[in-house]
């Protein structure tokens, strides 16, 4: 009886612990929605070139007379550059926690495994080799679907050695040896390449949102908007994914199918944001470590979500400082990722007390 | 039978290491492989929980084809604890043993209340239930063991895996576990297929058991029938050292196999301490003398140069009594353990006091000393009579303890 009661008032604590953490998931979640909205206006509001806020909004809102110049700057600019930042932002965090999840490794993204230099080399086929084949300019799409060629077969290479190898530290060496044959073939094209393709390729790859047009927030719009939807059907397998394969096989997810799915979405998500803004590194590694962090949980329900919002938010914050803080110089973005991401590597490894 | 394979084979890579497995077992009872490293359990086991990709042959659940049924289907009716550890970070118990509701949950995992209930049960179930708010990955691995089996529970499956559970448990945790299997077997019906590298606690828990050898079936049936000495040894292939079924114990090799220099007296079951004592400084040593029903009988035939026995429940004989004199007279000492004195025609004192007669020195751990002039000394543990003088045997003889088996 006694135990019975003790037990009673243990549930009713446990249920309030619960839901005092959910609470606690929901509020930070609708905190990181404004923080997307305020991010979005600030990343438009601010650059090299200085426009007053009475000004801004006259712009958005299309009332009352403005700059025509300083409009164009801020609707086929800045309004482009922002989405495609807090997308492309994103969709390589999704990517990223969706690959640390299914290969059990913390420092797992695109980049690491190979599969953004995949994209590049891809890339790079077009841009330099397209241009000598007088092609002509290539499109965003045409950039898009080399990436995402160049992406997924990166991506099938490694889970194919995924399957044979079962430790991830050959897993990571095999990714990390894919990168450098793509990045080897990469720089022959490029030391074969014509000046003019050359420089272009050398600028993309360095990184950048800069180059985002109304064409290619088009496309990644219609891409990643239908894929973060998607991915609530992608939680409850890759939550299962977190004991491991061999135990989320046992609970009943179909592998097979959701390692098709795992493979498309993450070759896809890295192909978009590669193909228009270049290589960007670091954020598919951090975004998802500091969501852990910041909801300390490993729940996918409330981490997926919420790497979406960070990532978003994040990127644009590094691509603001990227175009504002040596005006009118503008740094690759990977570089400023870098400084954000690289010592959340190093934290993570020295607090982790087995090895990576 | 609830659970039956038909021609089995299983292996890697479409290659058969093991063929034509038939084992079956019944709801509700516990299954045990038994077998030396590598001889292939896990292999069976991976192929039954379709972990492997099965050579040949089908395996039935409720004569059902497991071929038949689909992953959610075979997760609602089989749940597993595997050996690989598993670290997922950040990750409470409670979320641990959730994921046990998978096969069971809509398409974004959400748990109801009815799946809160049965995580909790669950974790009641092996008594980890105040670690529910406690990080996986920071438990020891006792507890860890314990949580996955919760999990594994709550799948609410009829059969469950386990492989080798008892690896890193001390032996508290293992009887616990052992414990929670047997209890679930007999009041849930949840059939239990394990592997095990205890032959001694697979002997007290399992229902059927077989033996894996070479990537052969070995033997199967019931433990109690199929388990002798001799076959736990050719089934793990021990050359030197004994196990011991009946008292479910372990003896090393013989550290030495010269002619016996001490005499022990034993019986009552206070002869085995000193004869593990005398074989770990590698003494040779011969005991007597010990009826068969004894419990020194048991590991005096592992460890003893010489045992001399007498049949159960009858009075020494003069050969038997004639023997142990010869050979007592041939030792250079003599330890008393302390056996019982009582009887008129016991004729074990008689050759205690025989010995008392004989001026050869004799270590006691009697507690009330004997009223004789004999060169007795006392000891009131084995650790401080095992490292007397006395058993340092002739001087500069240095005792070998190099293994000749």
């Amino acid at each position: 009886m006694l135990k019975e009661i003790k037990t009673d008032s243990f549930n009713n604590q446990m249920t309030e612990e619960l839901e005092k953490l959910n609470r606690r998931s929901m509020l930070l979640m609708g905190l990181l929605v404004l923080g997307v909205i305020l991010t979005f206006g600030i990343c438009v509001g601010l650059g090299s070139l200085k426009i007053g806020l009475d000004e801004l909004i006259k712009i958005i809102f299309r009332f009352g007379d403005y700059d025509p110049v300083l409009s164009e700057i801020v609707w086929d600019i800045r309004f482009p550059r922002t989405i495609g930042a807090l997308l492309g932002g994103a969709a390589l965090a999704v990517a990223g926690i969706m690959l640390q999840v299914f290969f059990r490794n913390p420092i797992v993204e695109p980049f690491v495994l190979g599969i953004s230099s995949g994209a590049v080399l891809c890339v790079a086929l077009v841009m330099l080799g397209g241009l000598s084949l007088g092609l002509g300019a290539v499109s965003s799409l045409g950039l898009f679907l080399a990436a995402l060629l160049g992406s997924s077969v990166v991506m099938i290479v490694v889970l194919v050695f995924a399957t044979r190898v079962k430790d991830v530290v050959s897993l990571l060496v095999i990714g990390l040896m894919m990168g450098y044959i793509c990045s080897a073939v990469t720089s022959i094209l490029q030391s074969f390449a014509e000046k003019e393709a050359l420089q272009g390729f050398v600028v993309w790859t360095l990184g950048s949102f800069s180059g985002f047009t109304w064409a290619s927030v088009r496309i990644i719009v219609v891409l990643c908007i239908p894929i973060f939807g998607s991915l609530i059907f992608l939680v409850k397998p890759l939550n299962a994914f977190s004991m491991g394969e061999e135990y989320a096989m046992s609970m009943g997810v179909n592998i097979k199918g959701f390692r098709i799915f795992l493979v498309a979405i993450t070759s896809i998500l890295a192909a978009v944001v590669t193909a228009f803004a270049g290589p960007v590194g670091f954020i598919g590694l951090a975004i998802p470590h500091l969501a852990r962090l910041l909801f300390k949980t490993a729940d996918n329900r409330i981490l997926v979500p919420g790497s979406i919002l960070m990532g978003g938010i994040v990127t644009a914050f590094c691509d603001l400082i990227s175009r504002t803080i040596l005006a009118p110089v503008e740094l690759p973005i990977s570089a400023v990722t870098a400084f954000i991401g690289a010592p959340i590597v190093i934290y993570l490894i020295m607090k982790r007390r087995t090895s990576l | 039978m609830y659970f039956q394979t038909d021609n089995l084979s299983v292996g890697y890579c479409g290659k058969a290491l093991i063929k034509n497995i038939n084992i079956g077992v019944e709801k509700g009872k516990i299954l045990c492989l038994l077998g030396p490293n590598g001889s292939g359990k896990s292999t069976i086991l991976k192929s039954i929980s379709r972990h492997l990709k099965k050579i040949a042959g089908t395996v039935f659940i409720a004569k059902e084809d497991m071929n038949n049924l689909n992953s959610v289907e075979v997760a609602k009716r089989l749940s597993v604890v595997l050996t690989e550890k598993v670290a997922p970070e950040l990750m409470t118990c409670e979320e641990v043993v959730a994921t046990g509701r998978y096969p069971y949950t809509n398409h974004f995992g959400k748990l109801t209340d009815e799946d809160h209930r049965i995580i909790e049960e669950s974790m009641a179930a092996v008594s980890v239930l105040d670690l529910m708010d406690n990080e996986f990955s920071h438990l020891s691995d006792g507890q860890k063991q314990r949580v996955l089996l919760a999990r594994a529970i709550c799948q609410q499956p009829e059969i469950i895996i386990l492989d080798e559970p008892t690896s890193y448990l001390d032996i508290r945790h293992k009887i616990e576990l052992l414990g929670i299997l047997r209890k679930m077997a007999v009041n849930q019906k949840v059939t239990v297929i394990l592997s095990l590298h205890e032959v001694d606690l697979a002997a007290k828990l399992a229902d059927t058991i077989i033996l894996v050898k070479d990537n052969s079936v070995y033997g199967s049936g019931c433990p109690e029938d199929v388990l002798s000495d001799t076959v736990i040894k050719k089934l793990y292939g021990i050359e030197a050292g004994s196990f011991n079924m009946l008292m479910g114990s372990v003896e090393l090799p013989k550290t030495c196999q010269t002619e016996p220099k001490v005499f022990v007296f034993g019986g009552d079951g206070y002869g085995t301490r000193c004869y593990r004592a005398l074989h770990k400084r590698g003494i040779s040593f011969c005991t007597g003398v010990l009826y068969h029903n004894d419990v020194d009988y048991q590991v005096a035939m592992s460890l003893a140069r010489q045992t001399i026995f007498e049949k159960s429940f009858r009075p020494i004989s003069d050969v038997i009594y004639e023997q142990a004199c010869k050979a007592m007279l041939n030792c250079k000492v003599i330890i008393d353990t302390g056996f019982d004195l009582d009887g008129v025609t016991n004729r074990n004192r008689q050759l205690l006091e025989l010995a008392y007669n004989t001026n050869k020195p004799i270590l006691s751990l009697r507690k009330q000393p004997q009223k004789t002039k004999a060169n007795i000394q006392y000891f009131n543990d084995i650790g401080s009579m095992i490292s007397c003088e006395k058993l340092m045997l002739e001087s500069g003889e240095k005792i070998s303890i190099s293994m000749c088996s």
